[in-house]
């Protein structure tokens, strides 16, 4: 096994800055610069820059990519157009989740965006489904990627691209030119905010950062670490690998039956799923709220009438609503809005409330 | 980092000031940064016993929770009330208006176990 961590291109910037970095993923990444605090209102009020370069990307190409992609992933891809991104999981056999990612449509191939800590198992994955006619390239180490969320991103790259940003409609991209360097802007993120990912030739990192954060100045531009990334995606309920989806779960009781078709053909994973969904859900994923001073944290137990009846699979204070709020999997008796649950906090039983999803209103419109 | 050098410290990072047979005590100013924003502190309550090395309370941050160890065995006499809505002064002011609990001693002893702020400073 390897042990050493990788640094992104823009290690040196997140040092000069003071961050706090930390190991993630096999990369050395940042998790606080100010303040969690101070970044995630920097992303809900003005503009911040979440350095994702630990993401992976697949490419798939050939006459059977989009069979390809249509057997490994619950969404249904061929209603992609080009220019257009889709919201996707892939799952076991038993409809267990093996990740959740993105997938791009290009005019002659695809891209598949998946989670850092899963890069390894993913291509594993898709290399033991591969179909003939398919080629696929783990190119996550020779691609960069910044994220440029909240209200000001607008105005912040419009100083930097003559792209007619406003075109790319929400989950779209395009290829263009930014700061002078080609890279592909897409209108996506894990925020809730209005914002946009750059996908970009590690070579000019540091001079598309620096345009950004000179550029943002007015705007009052932001470096995030993934601390905020984390209260920031919480307070919209976006699953995270490892804490609300893993091989343990289905995409239908996490709350992701949206995104698994049911119309298109064979899938992996979609007999499975047929039959959880015919059968009923066990649990559900719930967004809950405490009434209580106190914080949920992911393995809490969640109690109703001194009877263990789900489990915390995130849990923070919101710093939006200066509350603890939290997800987690519930009975599913228990998981109507407005039913009062208990949080066993270490031991102190304190008071919360499922409540309706996200916890802050969607801006990503 | 500031360590101040009227005050005695512990391995956990807690601070302990003395004033006769009371002490004061609080994080570091080093805890309070390696925690990240505090958002929730769990108090004890007054009339508690504290024992040296023991949890008196819990600092909650963003990402973690923490335990207060007691730097000294004694009766908590005063907790700072501020702390529960304005839980970042243990950020702002870890050394003063961020201070958690006040125990009065049982035991005048244990300081001597405490560090002082020069071997504190070699720890972090």
């Amino acid at each position: 096994m390897e042990s050493t961590t990788k640094k992104t291109p823009f290690y040196n910037k997140h040092v000069a800055l003071g961050a706090k970095l930390v190991p993630f993923a096999g990369y050395l990444m940042p998790v606080q610069f100010t303040g969690i605090m101070e970044e995630h209102r920097a992303v809900r009020n003005a503009v911040g820059v979440f350095d994702v370069t630990h993401m992976g990307e697949f490419i798939v190409r050939g006459l059977n990519a989009e069979a390809f992609l249509s057997k490994i992933t619950v969404n249904d891809v061929s209603r992609l157009e080009i220019g257009q991104v889709q919201y996707s999981a892939m799952c076991y056999a038993d409809g267990g989740i093996v990740d959740d990612l993105l997938v791009y449509r290009f005019a002659d191939h695809y891209m598949m965006v998946v989670n850092s800590s899963n890069i390894q198992k993913d291509f594993e994955w898709t290399q033991k489904n591969l179909m003939d006619g398919v080629d696929l390239t783990n190119i996550s180490d020779d691609m960069a990627l910044l994220a440029v969320q909240g209200p000001k991103c607008f105005d912040l790259l419009r100083k930097l691209t003559d792209e007619p940003l406003h075109n790319i409609s929400y989950y779209h991209f395009t290829e263009g030119e930014l700061a002078g360097k080609d890279m592909i802007i897409s209108r996506t993120g894990y925020t809730g905010e209005k914002g946009f990912e750059l996908y970009h030739d590690p070579s000019y990192s540091t001079e598309l950062w620096d345009a950004l954060f000179k550029a943002g100045r007015e705007y009052g531009i932001q470096a995030i670490g993934l601390g905020a990334r984390d209260t920031l995606r919480l307070e919209m309920k976006y699953c995270l690998y490892g804490n609300e989806i893993d091989q343990t779960t289905n995409p239908l009781e996490a709350g992701l039956g949206w995104i698994t078709n049911f119309n298109k053909g064979a899938y992996i994973g979609k007999a499975a799923l047929v039959k959880i969904k015919e059968a009923g859900l066990k649990r559900k994923l719930v967004a809950f709220e405490m009434e209580d001073k106190g914080i949920p944290r992911h393995g809490y137990p969640i109690v109703v009438n001194d009877k263990e009846v789900g489990i915390v699979t995130s849990g923070t204070q919101s710093p939006s609503l200066n509350v603890g709020i939290g997800l987690g999997y519930l009975a599913r008796e228990y998981t109507k809005t407005g039913t009062e649950i208990v949080i066993d906090i270490r031991g102190r039983k304190l008071k919360a409330t499922v409540v309706k999803p996200p916890f802050v209103p969607s801006r990503t419109l | 980092m500031n360590v101040p050098g009227n005050l005695k410290y512990t391995n956990d990072h807690e601070w302990a000031l003395i004033d006769g047979d009371v002490a004061t005590i609080g994080i570091t100013e080093y805890a309070a940064g390696e925690l990240g924003d505090v958002v929730y502190v769990e108090l004890p309550s007054i009339g508690d016993t504290a024992t040296k090395g023991d949890s008196i309370g819990t600092i909650e941050a963003v990402k973690t929770v923490a335990d207060i160890y007691s730097p000294v065995s004694g009766e908590v006499v005063e907790v700072n009330e501020a702390l529960a809505d304005t839980s970042e002064l243990v950020n702002k002011d870890p050394y003063g208006e961020g201070w958690i609990v006040k125990i009065k001693l049982s035991d005048a002893s244990e300081l001597d176990d405490l560090l002082s702020p020069e071997d504190y400073k070699k720890l972090i």
